[in-house]
């Protein structure tokens, strides 16, 4: 996305396509017949206003980003973070937008683009609540009604989001089918988009789905990697040896990632959540992770051909983390490609490194990170001599959601680095 | 025998009842598939289940749900197929995943050949539209078997062009938005999606929301060459499951309203106005 862009004229030659949404082998549109006008509708737009600015799109959207959201974000150095590891290691702020996670910047993106698709009604899904809240932040911004569907589960797990959504005038819709997280939650949004098609718009949360949301959502967050590679070579002079992000859907990673994919002397770490273990109990059904791009196998699920957790027939398996935002048993398309040309290197950490991960940037940098970023510096923890001289590592959240959780989870392990949390028994 | 649904189409409006395999175990589920042809059945089409229906309301969800907790699996569901003792037509609706997994390459290909060995007659994909179609089109047509598409409300001239260019067998009319499941009325979307697809030379199968022989009546009065039922017959599998019915009673249930249904659909083509004659079309 670019503000400079050609507005308007189809025969403009400069002008930019939506493309067919193949990242490769990945990616595509497979959903009801009943989406497929929609999906027509909202390509056309994508490509009239997000890619070409029709109507000072785009330029609307960089300043409400910035008046609303708080952009740009800091790129602030890790000092305590840089002298451990020997690795001058610098954090994304991502955490510090409103809403405190990156969600914001698709989510304002497509609820400012369904206003000037004249749609009425916004529906959203969420797995931590963090892109519900951001949708209904977006939604009360600009005077959009919208319906959140969020997995009972997850409802349980991140009760403060759930609040925040409501006091923001939106309606939060229990999902109660299958095991109540993410997964479910979107076969349910995409239910409800099936049946209200005409006047209302599905904003989907992460990089994943039928085209064009996987580029859209991406073109949206790639404002991170943008600010982040301006921030550093400012700050440093150079471009960093590494890049690092956690990725459930991928829409932190890929708006991380993005703007330093053509840079081949960056090196792009996409790190997933380990779960319990790597392994896929088939006859369960169940996978104690949530490892797609490192485990998981090429299928269609949501819209998208993509590599997923799935048993040997293809039925989807539940996946697991201790982040419902990680809690996914698919990945984004062009992750998935990008990992199949060895551009990003998958990686992953399990829940135990996660929760230290949590801690440590807690303790150390007096940031409490969300869990699903945790994972990002439980990854630094274990591989700091892996990422050159020069890190950048995204924050996408803060935990201020997981709190609960932290001390739940923190309380079921052997946690080197935790504070006591015997006053907390009982929860919050 | 894809020539087989073009017969079951030819004489007279078709009934076109809906089941998901395995549900709520094998047993009853051929029991009960066997019953819906007794009742009338002109093509039965046969769900494989997959964990995530996108495209299915509560009821075909839970139906879903217990036959992938009874052990229903794609291998299972071809054994179902090949064991199952009804002679019309068999349609496999299931979504692409399951199709495009199976067996050693990937790709739809190797499960329309064991699914044509095993006797189905046609595919409908609902989370498959025209733009992805070609790999599953060209493996039907392979085999010889048809590949039905859903048209909804929602779709333009354009891409009714597009669809009916994968198509074979019948077109899949959806009676309005939403996803599968009964509903009390039959909407005013029905006619006006019949009246756009006059010129296409498919028979026109309308679901979505049809429970009642009144609904199949109107339904076909309107122009559709056959209905398609699928939750409210769910639904009586479901009530015998929850109240631990014996199978034969409930087999007998579903008998009773896919006579109903059959009924409607002839009624309706009766009431039509000039009466027509032979097929259709």
């Amino acid at each position: 996305m670019s503000s400079d862009a050609g507005a308007g004229d189809p025969t403009d030659p400069e002008r930019v396509s939506a493309g067919d949404g193949k990242f490769g082998r990945y990616g595509g549109q497979y959903v009801p017949e009943a989406l497929m006008p929609a999906i027509e509708e909202l390509t056309d737009a994508y490509e009239r206003y997000v890619l070409n600015n029709e109507d000072g799109f785009v330029d609307e959207f960089r300043r409400r980003i910035r008046d609303f959201g708080g952009r740009p974000t800091p790129l602030q150095r890790a000092d305590r973070l840089s002298e451990r590891y020997d690795t001058e290691v610098y954090l994304k702020r991502e955490d510090l937008l409103h809403g405190g996670a990156h969600k914001l910047n698709n989510a304002l993106g497509q609820v400012l683009l369904a206003k000037y698709m004249g749609k009425e009604r916004i529906i959203a899904e969420t797995g931590a609540g963090q892109h519900g809240t951001a949708t209904a932040m977006a939604a009360a911004h600009l005077g959009m009604p919208c319906e959140v569907y969020m997995g009972e589960r997850d409802i349980n797990r991140q009760r403060p989001n759930v609040f925040r959504m409501k006091i923001n005038g939106s309606e939060v819709t229990p999902v109660t089918t299958g095991r109540g997280t993410l997964k479910e939650a979107i076969s349910e949004t995409m239910r409800d988009w099936a049946t209200n098609v005409e006047d209302t718009h599905y904003v989907i949360g992460s990089v994943v789905g039928p085209h064009p949301f996987p580029r859209m959502v991406r073109d949206f967050q790639a404002i991170i990697g943008e600010e982040a590679r301006e921030q550093i070579r400012e700050r440093t002079g150079a471009l960093p040896d590494s890049v690092v992000a956690c990725a459930g859907g991928g829409s932190n990673t890929m708006g991380a990632f993005h703007r330093f994919v053509g840079d081949e002397s960056v090196d792009l770490m996409a790190v997933e959540a380990g779960g319990s273990s790597l392994a896929v109990d088939a006859e369960e059904g169940v996978a104690p992770n949530s490892a797609s791009l490192s485990t998981g196998s090429e299928g269609v699920l949501h819209g998208a051909r993509t590599k997923l957790l799935q048993d040997h027939d293809g039925q989807i398996v539940e996946s697991h983390s201790v982040s419902s935002g990680l809690d996914y048993a698919g990945v984004g398309p062009e992750l998935a490609h990008l990992v199949d040309e060895g551009r990003v290197t998958p990686v992953n950490v399990d829940d135990d490194a996660a929760i230290e991960g949590f801690h440590r940037l807690s303790q150390e940098e007096g940031i409490i990170p969300a869990l699903e970023t945790a994972h990002a510096f439980g990854y630094l923890h274990e591989h700091h001599d892996e990422l050159g001289d020069v890190t950048v590592i995204n924050v996408s959240g803060r935990g201020d959601k997981d709190l609960d959780t932290a001390i739940e989870e923190t309380a079921k392990r052997d946690v080197p680095n935790a504070p006591d949390m015997s006053m907390f028994e009982g929860g919050l | 025998m894809a020539d087989a649904v073009d017969a079951a189409f030819a004489d007279g409006p078709a009934f076109v009842p809906y089941l998901a395999v395995g549900d709520p175990d094998y047993e009853s589920s051929l029991a009960y598939v066997e019953a819906l042809e007794r009742g009338g059945a002109d093509v039965i089409e046969l769900g494989l289940p997959f964990s995530e229906p996108i495209a299915e309301g509560p009821t075909i969800q839970n139906a879903v749900v217990r036959a992938l907790e009874a052990g229903m699996t794609p291998t299972r569901f071809l054994e179902f197929v090949a064991e199952v003792d009804v002679d019309v037509p068999l349609v496999c609706m299931t979504y692409y995943n399951l199709l495009y997994q199976y067996g050693d390459e990937q790709g739809p290909r190797p499960f329309v050949e064991a699914a044509a060995e095993a006797g189905i007659s046609g595919f409908v994909v609902p989370d498959l539209p025209a733009e992805e179609a070609g790999p599953l089109r060209a493996a039907c047509d392979e085999f010889g078997l048809d590949l039905v598409s859903i048209v909804a409300p929602t779709t333009g001239e354009d891409r009714l062009r597009k669809l009916v260019d994968v198509s074979s067998g019948y077109l899949y009319v959806q009676a309005r938005l939403g996803v599968t499941g009964a509903s009390s009325s039959v909407s005013d979307q029905t006619g006006a999606s019949l009246a756009r697809l006059a010129d296409v030379d498919l028979p026109k199968a309308v679901g979505f929301g049809i429970s009642s022989g009144e609904q199949a009546a109107t339904v076909v009065e309107a122009g559709a060459d056959g209905v398609i039922v699928g939750s409210a017959l769910v639904d009586i599998v479901a009530e015998g499951h929850e109240r631990g019915d014996p199978t034969e009673a409930v087999a007998e249930r579903l008998e009773t309203k896919a006579r109903e249904l059959k009924r409607g659909a002839l009624d309706g083509y009766g009431r039509r106005t000039p009466a027509p004659e032979g097929t259709s079309d």
